[in-house]
């Protein structure tokens, strides 16, 4: 059994660093074919007074059209690896750099709507299929299409012109007020900055997620096992309880996991609406601005949390679930 | 009294496809008009004439709104309809094409997964040189990826399936087995599923245009319109963005409930109440 | 002196609101017009062919249909007509079920818990492990999840959820399938201790040979409905036999002949008016087709049959 946990996280880490390596060629192809050349646009020429030479030398080696593509790529990928993700064209500053400051602005907001969105969702997933064809469960089924009608810019757009500007109870935008010193903002600025945008993620979020948990509760209720406990004169409370948590907990566990690119997806929206500094808004500003090296940088990096995230689901499926776990059976 | 379902699905997709064609034709009809500044009128509160109000050059926000959907939805319907192509291509080549051309089907899926969507749009589009093309080229790109994988499980189910196995076993050609067997049934399949992928087409066209990446911002686009409206929200002129983003929304809304009854209508096995 | 009836089932008729393709709506009768009884220390076998909706006699007396079923016919539990407040003191308790397959136990729960049914007392742990003893299954089993159990191990966990609370009847609903021939019998050896203990037992069987080595009484299940109830030992004599179709039955066993009856059972849906056997009768008559069919009292039993020497 040890071992088969072991082979299980070997072949998934061994695919997830197959998948980053894919990920990283396609959009150092997708930014290489471009017509723009990011060292004639604005950005880049302006960027070019501030370099050193060597640094230009490092942008020509990716970026200049004289050398072929596959050895261009190789290039910038064993500098990435290395920590050398090279120099924003458009902050001229080194890569590595921006995105660590950029991710502590974004992910705590992620994270924080992810975990909402998912208990938010689970538990409104649960109702609707308890309830299910009765008024609380239209009610779930109406928001969640509803949510998933709408934009997550417009969704935000909307709490902005509501909480900001007509109730002016929640600041408008910046993950910190304006003017003071980063180092000088205190947690409470931070988590006050975050709220609007966490909520416009969350609030998208949950539809996704309370739907098929709506669904696998509905299979469950359906289930011959239910009927059983039905038969043994096990109440709701009981039944909910006893057989389907557990029997939806896993799988929401894996979709949740597996949400967390649209959460991402989610967050550039709703950054560039309440210009919240994060990964997101860099990387609008990156691809209006052709910092292609920032663009990149924020691609692999973003791949490697999604990657990481399934790859975590699974495993935490093949670790935690008797059936996988003992594995003798189906 | 209990409306029967069958009448209730089907009013329900006759009105959701009148609106979407009204909307669609209206806009094709007021294209020049949607583009008429007339400072005069500028930044006019929704009002009997104006149902939508004005913005800041005088343009009629309701003809603005509706040439955008217009918009949209001709430009889902083409995305969604070059994405389920796609979709059906890749899937049932990894289905039928052995070992090597699964895996990497489903490595493509993976890898496309593991972008966040909205920054794979990014990506493509400025590969594209931005603009026009490279939102279609985009959310083709990026939307085929469940659907595929939902046809190619399918094909494999089907082809392990008995009755195709006796099919077979009778001497029935590969050929024909896929003409009389396998193809009808896909096809009610890929349909659904291209139906359930306009919503998403629309959102993503607004979002990406919305970032300044998609449609020019001479367009009337849904994206432009509202990403203009954010510009003035600070000053009060909320008409700008409150309804053409509630009428987008309600658009998108039509498109997921015409997908769902259509579905019901054809898979019958989903709704017993 | 004839033992103290617990349950009595009378005209019980169950249907399905259904759609078809394009959303067609229309009534699915399963059950129609059913009607048995169930003695205290005896047990009854309602026998007929698979796939016939017998399971959802069972589901139907306990109350736990689909919500797109509608019930009709009346049900009595100790004399007492079996209404939703009766069912929900009785049901798991004095009424239980012992159901067909694995996929009656929750896939994530270990056997231990699910016989206790979720009582963590010394005395429901005490008493859990003595009737897994009893039917062979070691400790170890309290701790196994159902997918680790094989077909005549899960046969008596089953078993031993049912006898947890003492009941007074116990439905078993289709317990022999795919067991072998001397597995079936052990079980079905089960059922008839626990009727001897006086229990009243619901045996719902395809197998009408496994059934008749242990049953007090059968109720011969044709299309939806039961045509004949009598003591089991009248399958012993053709001539005891009074209606066509339970004499078919008699002449398809092995030792009779094994002739079996041309054509099909209708689909209940086909069914007219009359007598549902009447299109495979060799005796019917014009009237059979027509006329709603009696009930006709007979010597331990009853009988739906129009046939002259009855009347």
């Amino acid at each position: 059994m040890k071992q088969k946990t072991i082979q299980i996280f070997l072949t998934g880490t061994l695919r997830v660093i197959l998948l980053i390596f894919g990920v990283s060629a396609a959009a150092f192809f997708l930014l290489a074919i471009s017509p723009i050349d990011p060292l004639q646009s604005n950005v880049g020429q302006a960027a070019l007074g501030a370099m050193s030479p060597e640094q230009i030398e490092k942008l020509r080696a990716y970026w200049g059209t004289d050398i072929p593509m596959i050895q261009r790529y190789f290039t910038w990928a064993w500098d990435f690896i290395r920590g050398e993700m090279g120099v924003s064209l458009l902050y001229r500053r080194p890569v590595g750099e921006i995105l660590r400051e950029r991710a502590a602005g974004s992910l705590g907001m992620m994270a924080l709507a992810w975990l909402l969105s998912g208990g938010i969702g689970f538990l409104l997933g649960i109702l609707a299929g308890a309830k299910r064809g009765k008024w609380q469960d239209k009610l779930v089924t109406s928001y969640s299409l509803l949510t998933a009608s709408t934009p997550a810019f417009f969704l935000a757009l909307l709490l902005l012109m509501v909480f900001s500007v007509w109730l002016k109870a929640l600041p408008v935008g910046f993950a910190v007020p304006i003017g003071v010193e980063a180092s000088q903002v205190r947690l409470s600025d931070r988590i006050v900055h975050a709220i609007l945008p966490a909520a416009a993620l969350s609030l998208t979020g949950i539809s996704n997620i309370a739907l098929h948990t709506r669904e696998k509760m509905i299979e469950v209720l359906e289930s011959d096992y239910m009927l059983f406990a039905r038969a043994r004169g096990e109440d709701t409370g009981s039944i909910i309880r006893r057989h389907c948590l557990r029997n939806i907990a896993f799988p929401a566990v894996t979709l949740q996991f597996a949400s967390i690119s649209e959460i991402f997806g989610g967050s550039v929206l709703v950054e560039q609406v309440f210009s919240y500094p994060g990964l997101g808004q860099a990387a609008v500003n990156a691809g209006l601005g052709s910092d292609v090296p920032l663009l990149l940088g924020i691609t692999v990096v973003s791949a490697v949390i999604v990657f990481c995230g399934n790859a975590l689901a699974n495993l935490l499926y093949e670790v935690l679930d008797p059936r996988i776990k003992r594995g003798n059976g189906v | 009294m209990r409306i029967n379902r069958r009448t209730k699905t089907i009013g329900w997709i006759a009105l959701s496809s009148a609106f979407l064609i009204a909307v669609t034709l209206l806009g094709c009809f007021w294209r020049e008009a949607a583009l008429i500044t007339d400072f005069s009128r500028k930044n006019l509160a929704p009002c009997k004439e104006y149902l939508f109000g004005t913005d800041f050059m005088g343009r009629d926000m309701f003809v603005r709104t509706i040439t955008g959907l217009s918009l949209s939805i001709r430009l889902g319907i083409l995305t969604a309809a070059a994405s389920a192509v796609f979709a059906g291509v890749l899937g049932i080549c990894g289905a039928v094409l052995g070992k090597g051309a699964d895996s990497f089907v489903t490595f493509l899926i993976d890898l496309v997964m593991g972008i966040p969507h909205i920054l794979l749009l990014i990506l493509i589009s400025y590969a594209c040189g931005k603009g026009f093309f490279g939102v279609v080229v985009g959310i083709t790109l990026t939307h085929w990826t469940s659907l595929a994988r939902l046809l190619r499980g399918e094909v494999l189910k089907l082809k392990s399936s008995q009755y195709i196995q006796i099919a077979s076993r009778l001497g029935m050609g590969k050929l024909q087995i896929a003409v009389n067997h396998m193809i009808p049934h896909l096809l009610t399949q890929l349909f659904t599923g291209l139906i359930l992928l306009f919503p998403h087409a629309i959102l993503h066209e607004a979002s990406i245009t919305f970032l300044g990446f998609g449609l020019s911002p001479e367009e009337p686009a849904m994206g432009v319109i509202l990403s203009e409206s954010m510009k003035y929200l600070a000053m009060g002129k909320w008409w700008l963005a409150l309804f053409p983003g509630g009428l987008l929304v309600i658009t998108v809304l039509l498109f997921h409930m015409l997908g769902d009854n259509i579905c019901k209508l054809l898979d019958p096995g989903s709704a017993h109440e | 002196m004839e033992k103290k009836e617990l349950l009595r089932v009378d005209g019980l008729s169950i249907s399905f609101r259904q759609y078809t393709r394009g959303l067609h709506q229309r009534d699915l009768p399963v059950i129609k017009d059913l009607s048995l009884t169930v003695r205290a220390g005896e047990m009854t076998a309602v026998a007929g062919s698979s796939g016939s909706g017998k399971s959802l006699l069972a589901h139907g007396i306990l109350g736990i249909l689909p919500y797109n079923a509608s019930v009709s016919g009346k049900i009595y539990y100790e004399g007492k007509e079996l209404d939703d407040p009766l069912r929900s003191r009785i049901v798991g308790t004095e009424m239980v079920l012992v159901p067909q397959s694995v996929s009656y136990l929750d896939p994530l729960m270990k056997v231990g818990e699910q016989v206790r049914n979720g009582k963590k007392s010394p005395s429901a742990i005490e008493r859990c492990r003595s009737l897994l003893k009893r039917y062979g299954l070691g400790k170890e089993v309290e701790d196994q999840y159902p997918f680790e159990l094989s077909g005549g191990m899960t046969r008596r966990v089953l078993i031993s959820t049912a006898l947890m609370e003492m009941p007074k009847l116990v439905i078993a609903d289709e317990p022999t399938p795919g067991l072998h021939l001397s597995a079936a019998k052990r079980v079905l050896g089960h059922f008839r201790e626990i009727a001897d203990q006086g229990a009243g037992v619901l045996l719902i069987t395809h197998d009408l040979e496994l059934a008749l080595e242990v049953a007090d009484r059968v109720a011969v299940f044709y299309a939806g409905t039961t045509v004949e109830e009598m003591p089991a030992d009248h399958f012993k004599e053709e001539k005891l036999l009074l209606h066509p179709y339970s004499q078919a039955l008699y002449r398809a066993m092995p030792e009779h002949g094994f002739s079996a009856l041309p054509g099909v059972q209708p689909y209940v849906t086909e069914r007219g008016p009359g007598c549902v056997f009447a299109d495979r009768c060799p005796c019917a008559e014009e009237e059979c087709k027509k006329a709603e069919i009696p009930v006709a009292e007979t010597a331990g039993g009853w009988v739906k049959c129009l046939r002259k020497e009855l009347l």
